[in-house]
């Protein structure tokens, strides 16, 4: 993607020399070695067959037994595809809560004047101090008196609309030229019209953001599933990895292969949206 | 703006608003209450005055989760808070390619804490490759039990932390950078300044309240550290259970027959406590420095 960033940084100031071009490439892939070679060698390791060494002493990178049955074996040792499924509902209930109810409360917040508005904020500003592992408890106390422990409903209710999202989207339909609403409330449109065909489109991109990140949060998210879910059969994807890891340590290939049904998901979803994610953190460098 | 019916903007609110008071402003309020009871983790439970707080005094366990917790912000708060501003600058400028070199630091980030313990409790297992490596490179006779001794399991963990942060802060530095006035390093460059003098003199100064945001945002998540820990130690807080973070003591007594909700709540109490301090902390600073 051509940037204009990129044009106006072009002098030769910004043109680095062809040593220090090298001594920057070598730093780069020293730090991708440290940042992502952990991530390949488990990847290699779960595509090791049963006769290769794995353990210590001299285990090659490349597999020599190319095989994918690791991760056949691991669904024999723990349901493993219901535990993705699981995770799966958990963050699809918590992107579709957060994605609406955020969208509608920060658009409320943003462009509507109602008394309380300032109350209402002021308390979603507030609970910004307060981190989720602080009410942990009270919140499995709340999830059992409604009946959900053991339940994905009780895994996913509680962070189905997130405060912080609220408030980015707030941010967002803030930053909504006035001019657009103005026009069309000339118009005659109602409030649904206004969010629908004035607000939504000009949000999209922290919309994304929300989405991208709920998805993630969810979908990595341990302690909570850990203290809400007892039973081994409605386990999510993090939990059930470490009971794999806590009942069968001893094939590191099967650990490897679990490890990765885990990651890969969240790798796709993060390349195929990381352009919305990226232009926010762009769009605040091209400020100066 | 105009709206004809007054509700209208409360119906839009209405989800939020629920999620906010059935599950952030009650949940804040009945962990105090909890905190003075004896309620167990399958229900029930009656007020028990301060007996929790009297508990908590005299619980060796928490202090070592304490003096861990301590540990753990002292060594994350100085690496974190560098060594992201460094890949930043290096990550920076535009060279061909560099857009996947910043998604690629950005990897471990995203990664469930889980699949990042799991795959460097292997790597740091007594049979592993870095234990490999060292006994190839005659740099131990013996494995280096990472996993099992009750300071390098922390020591592995709070590794782990910091590796898995680099990239997280490391983005937030780049949104700053692009702030600090590239006229100014410019000029800078063409009077002579080293690139060290202008690290100091330019993008330092620049970068300073994002650094105090940074150190803050570093300093709550150490106190706040359970994943690493948990899956390191396989779920059992090290030798003796020395290797506990305040959450993983705020879990272990969640649950189960053993368990004591009341006690985790005053115990979570604590953790609200120490995680407001650096809170407040940048909060007078930011004072000071308007």
């Amino acid at each position: 993607m051509r940037n204009p960033e990129r044009r106006r940084t072009s002098g030769s100031f910004n043109t680095p020399s062809p040593a220090e071009r090298t001594v920057r490439y070598l730093l780069l892939a020293l730090v991708l070695l440290i940042t992502v070679g952990p991530f390949l060698w488990q990847l290699s390791t779960s595509l090791k067959g049963p006769g290769e060494d794995v353990w210590s002493r001299t285990p090659g990178f490349w597999p020599q037994e190319l095989t994918f049955a690791n991760y056949g074996k691991v669904a024999d040792t723990i349901p493993v595809w219901t535990y993705a499924a699981n995770s799966l509902v958990v963050a699809g209930i918590a992107v579709v809560g957060n994605a609406v109810g955020a969208t509608l409360a920060g658009f409320a917040l943003a462009r509507l004047r109602f008394r309380g508005a300032r109350l209402v904020l002021g308390l979603f500003l507030a609970t910004l101090v307060l981190p989720g592992e602080v009410t942990i408890v009270s919140q499995y106390v709340t999830v059992r008196s409604l009946g959900l422990t053991d339940t994905l409903a009780g895994v996913a209710l509680p962070g189905a609309v997130a405060m912080l999202n609220v408030l980015l989207m707030r941010t967002a339909f803030q930053a909504v030229p006035p001019d657009l609403d103005a026009a069309a409330l000339v118009d005659g449109a109602n409030v649904w019209q206004r969010l629908v065909h004035v607000g939504l489109p000009n949000v999209r991109g922290m919309l994304s953001v929300v989405v991208i990140f709920t998805f993630i949060g969810a979908w990595d998210d341990f302690l909570w599933p850990l203290i809400v879910l007892n039973d081994p059969s409605k386990y999510t994807l993090t939990v059930g990895l470490q009971y794999l890891n806590g009942t069968f340590s001893a094939n590191p290939r099967l650990i490897a292969a679990g490890t990765m049904i885990a990651f890969l998901p969240i790798v796709v979803v993060f390349a195929t949206l990381q352009r919305f994610f990226f232009k926010g953190v762009e769009e605040g460098a091209v400020k100066g | 703006m105009t709206h004809r019916r007054w509700f209208t903007p409360w119906l839009l609110a209405a989800p939020a608003v629920v999620w906010l008071a059935v599950f952030n402003l009650w949940p804040a309020l009945n962990t105090v209450v909890l905190s003075f009871t004896n309620a167990k983790p399958l229900g029930g439970g009656r007020f028990t005055g301060l007996a929790n707080y009297e508990r908590a005094f005299s619980d060796e366990q928490l202090a070592d989760a304490l003096v861990n917790s301590i540990v753990y912000l002292l060594i994350c708060l100085p690496l974190l808070t560098l060594c992201p501003l460094l890949l930043a600058l290096l990550v920076e400028k535009r060279l061909p390619g560099i857009t996947f070199f910043r998604t690629a630091f950005y990897t471990p980030v995203i990664a469930s804490a889980v699949v990042v313990a799991l795959i460097w409790g292997w790597v740091l297992d007594d049979r592993g490759l870095v234990n490999g490596l060292l006994g190839q490179l005659g740099l131990a006779d013996q494995p280096v039990s990472f996993l099992t001794d009750r300071w390098l399991l922390l020591f592995s963990a709070i590794g782990l932390t910091v590796w898995k942060g680099l990239g997280y802060y490391m983005v937030i530095y780049l949104s700053a950078l692009g702030n600090v006035g590239r006229e100014l390093h410019e000029a800078a460059a063409v009077d002579g300044a080293s690139a060290v003098r202008r690290f100091w003199h330019v993008t330092l100064p620049g970068v300073r309240p994002t650094m105090m945001l940074v150190s803050v945002l570093i300093s709550v998540s150490a106190l706040r550290v359970f994943s690493e820990l948990y899956v390191l130690s396989n779920g059992t807080g090290g030798p003796g259970g020395r290797d506990m973070s305040v959450v993983m003591l705020i879990q272990m007594y969640s649950r189960g027959f053993t368990g004591h909700i009341g006690y985790a709540s005053a115990l979570s109490l604590l953790l609200f406590l120490i995680t407001i301090g650096p809170m407040l902390l940048l909060a007078r600073l930011n004072r000071k420095a308007a």
